[in-house]
């Protein structure tokens, strides 16, 4: 028969020999260690650690709460389309959609402010988000800026530029000697500002051309990995803002960049060529503040087309983070720290937003634009 | 004559699952609080907790057709109680743990990607308000599965070291089966 080795264990604590209190000492001190380490590791006793909610706290400092909208890019409306891809791609990258053949898309523009009623002329970057649908249930979703680079190489950098940025409540207006000691802490913000402010506007979203900035890596079917760096570059022919008579600084209708898109749509779709360029071995791929060389290699590898648009509603683009890091197999993240930092942050915005009651969307399409909801 | 323990299979079940699971929370609460290292965090995060998923569902039937050697004779009838409820309530946290996490996701509507183009497919609908109640739920209930652990590690040690009762040891001993003494 089986049977316990002390046959008479004693469960009585009560009163305590000197040895259990040793034990149970022991025992609680052992407990609290681990304790203590999964509170570290959380975060919890380290305050001052840059981390998701910290980073979507100031954007909530600085642009203040919004329910239901994203933290940052918040004004925007959905569209949907196709993209066609001609096979070029599948040489660097066994990703699906770059097979020859037509993958659905949906996606979102949408203007780089974390406010979601803020008039157009007040918005300086625009953004393509999109959603390609893989067949056998894989997906890739990119979210892209109409900008030559991006101010910062990291999130910590990006947590200090918002506050050097951020207005003075007395002018409205950023404090300069602010944003000056941010940019002698960071000469690279200077340099790619200056990049960004040198590029032309187009005159709306049609006409504009998006970039990824952050570099990814392609990887092929003989396990060949290839820095790249995406564009979607516009079909439609680029017009420079004040060449078209549209005045920034006065602009008659506040949601004029969403209306232009609107009314271009209703004409016809639009397209998009992607345009991957390809790195090499003396190009950054941790630094998204620093554009490759005009000589690099540039790749087209096929036509995105967006026929339908519709307003932000629950079930469509208003519920998709387009997170960065869903990738399908073939396309990697490269070291870029910005990637995992665009993850995790996006990931607590969704979050928030998820939990909150929606306000309708600024961005209004009528019904008379043609095609089914995105 | 022989001492109770629990079969071998069910040990190295104990011990791997142990130690998948702590590793499983420790990488949860560190991903969410970090921006560089989220992303490589998270993808252990998917593959593994879902191989804790399967593991438990091997576990459970392993649990329900082996004999698991009884509790000491003398044992309070609180202390029993306490012992088989800790023992239910974690074997119901394995797997809803990780049934939510996969759930949230899918009510995000984010591929559930276990490995490069390897990804599961959906067990919830899409749904933004579904997703925020899914999400704080996977915390909460990861939440008591930790303090359940350190109860459940407390309570390990104090019948080593306290009661000296045979109960770690049923657990815890290298032998390889029931063997003579
Ligand atoms: C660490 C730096 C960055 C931070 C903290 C940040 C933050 C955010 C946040 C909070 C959102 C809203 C997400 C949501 O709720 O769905 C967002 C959207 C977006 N971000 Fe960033 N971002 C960063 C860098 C970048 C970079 C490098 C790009 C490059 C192109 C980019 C492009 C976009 C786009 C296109 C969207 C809008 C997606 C949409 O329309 O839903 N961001 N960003
Ligand atoms: C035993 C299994 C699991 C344990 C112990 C566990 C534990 C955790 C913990 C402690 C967190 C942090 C919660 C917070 O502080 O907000 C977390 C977050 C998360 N878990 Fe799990 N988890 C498990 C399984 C899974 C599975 C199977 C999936 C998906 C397939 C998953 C997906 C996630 C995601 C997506 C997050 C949050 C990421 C974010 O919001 O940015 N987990 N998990």
């Amino acid at each position: 028969m089986s049977e316990y080795e002390n046959p008479r264990p004693h469960y009585r604590l009560w009163p305590p020999s000197p040895e259990t209190i040793t034990s149970l000492v022991t025992i609680g001190i052992a407990v609290a260690c681990i304790a203590a380490g999964f509170a570290y590791v959380g975060g919890y006793l380290t305050p001052q650690r840059l981390t998701q909610a910290r980073i979507i706290d100031r954007f909530e400092q600085i642009n203040g709460v919004h329910p239901g909208f994203r933290r940052n890019h918040a004004k925007g409306v959905c569209i949907a389309g196709t993209f066609d891809s001609n096979g070029n791609g599948t040489a660097l990258s066994t990703a699906a959609v770059f097979e020859k053949g037509t993958t659905p898309v949906t996606g979102r523009f949408a203007v780089a402010v974390g406010k979601p009623f803020v008039p157009d002329n007040e918005t300086e970057v625009r953004s393509m988000a999109l959603s390609f649908r893989l067949r056998d249930g894989e997906e890739w979703r990119t979210g892209m800026n109409d900008i030559p680079v991006f101010p910062v190489r990291n999130a910590q950098a990006f947590y200090e530029q918002m506050l050097a940025a951020r207005p003075d409540p007395a002018t409205g207006k950023p404090d300069p000697s602010r944003m000056q000691s941010f940019l002698a802490a960071h000469p690279e913000t200077a340099k790619a500002l200056q990049a960004i402010k040198a590029r032309p506007f187009s005159t709306g979203f049609a006409n504009a051309s998006y970039n990824s900035l952050d570099a990814f890596r392609f990887v092929n079917g003989a396990g060949v990995s290839t820095p790249v760096r995406w564009s979607m570059e516009a079909v439609d022919p680029f017009v420079a803002e004040g060449q078209a008579g549209v005045n920034k600084s006065s602009p008659t209708d506040v949601n004029y960049l969403f209306d232009d898109l609107i009314a271009r749509l209703a004409k016809g779709s639009v397209q998009w060529h992607l345009v991957v360029t390809i790195g090499t071995s003396d190009d950054a791929t941790a630094d998204a503040t620093v554009a490759w060389p005009e000589t690099r290699t540039r790749l087209t590898l096929g036509t995105l087309t967006i026929d339908r648009i519709a307003t932000e509603a629950p079930g469509n683009c208003s519920d998709v983070n387009f997170d960065p890091l869903v990738l399908p197999a073939g396309i990697a993240p490269s070291d870029d720290p910005l990637l995992s930092a665009r993850s995790a942050t996006y990931s607590n915005s969704f979050r928030r937003r998820a939990a909150e009651a929606k306000t309708p969307s600024e961005v209004q399409v009528p019904n008379v634009t043609k095609g089914a909801s995105p | 004559m022989t001492h109770y323990q629990f079969p071998a299979f069910s040990r190295v079940l104990h011990w791997l699952m142990a130690v998948m699971i702590l590793a499983m929370l420790f990488i949860g609460i560190g991903m969410v609080a970090s921006v560089t290292e989220y992303h490589w965090l998270l993808s252990i995060h998917r593959p593994l907790g879902i191989a804790i998923l399967v593991l438990a569902a091997i576990r459970l039937l392993n649990r329900l057709v082996r004999q698991s050697p009884p509790l000491p004779n003398g044992m309070p009838t609180t202390m029993r109680f306490a012992a088989h409820g800790s023992h239910v309530l974690l074997y119901a946290l394995m797997f809803a743990v990780p049934l939510v996490g996969w759930a949230m996701l899918s009510a995000a509507r984010y591929p559930v990607v276990l490995y490069g183009a390897i990804h599961l497919p959906p067990i919830a609908p899409q749904s933004d308000q579904l997703y925020s109640i899914l999400r704080t739920a996977h915390t909460a209930l990861a939440l008591t599965l930790f303090a359940l652990f350190l109860a459940h590690f407390g309570a390990a040690l104090v019948h080593r070291l306290v009661f000296r009762d045979g109960v770690f040891e049923s657990m815890a001993s290298l032998r390889s089966g029931r063997r003579e003494r």
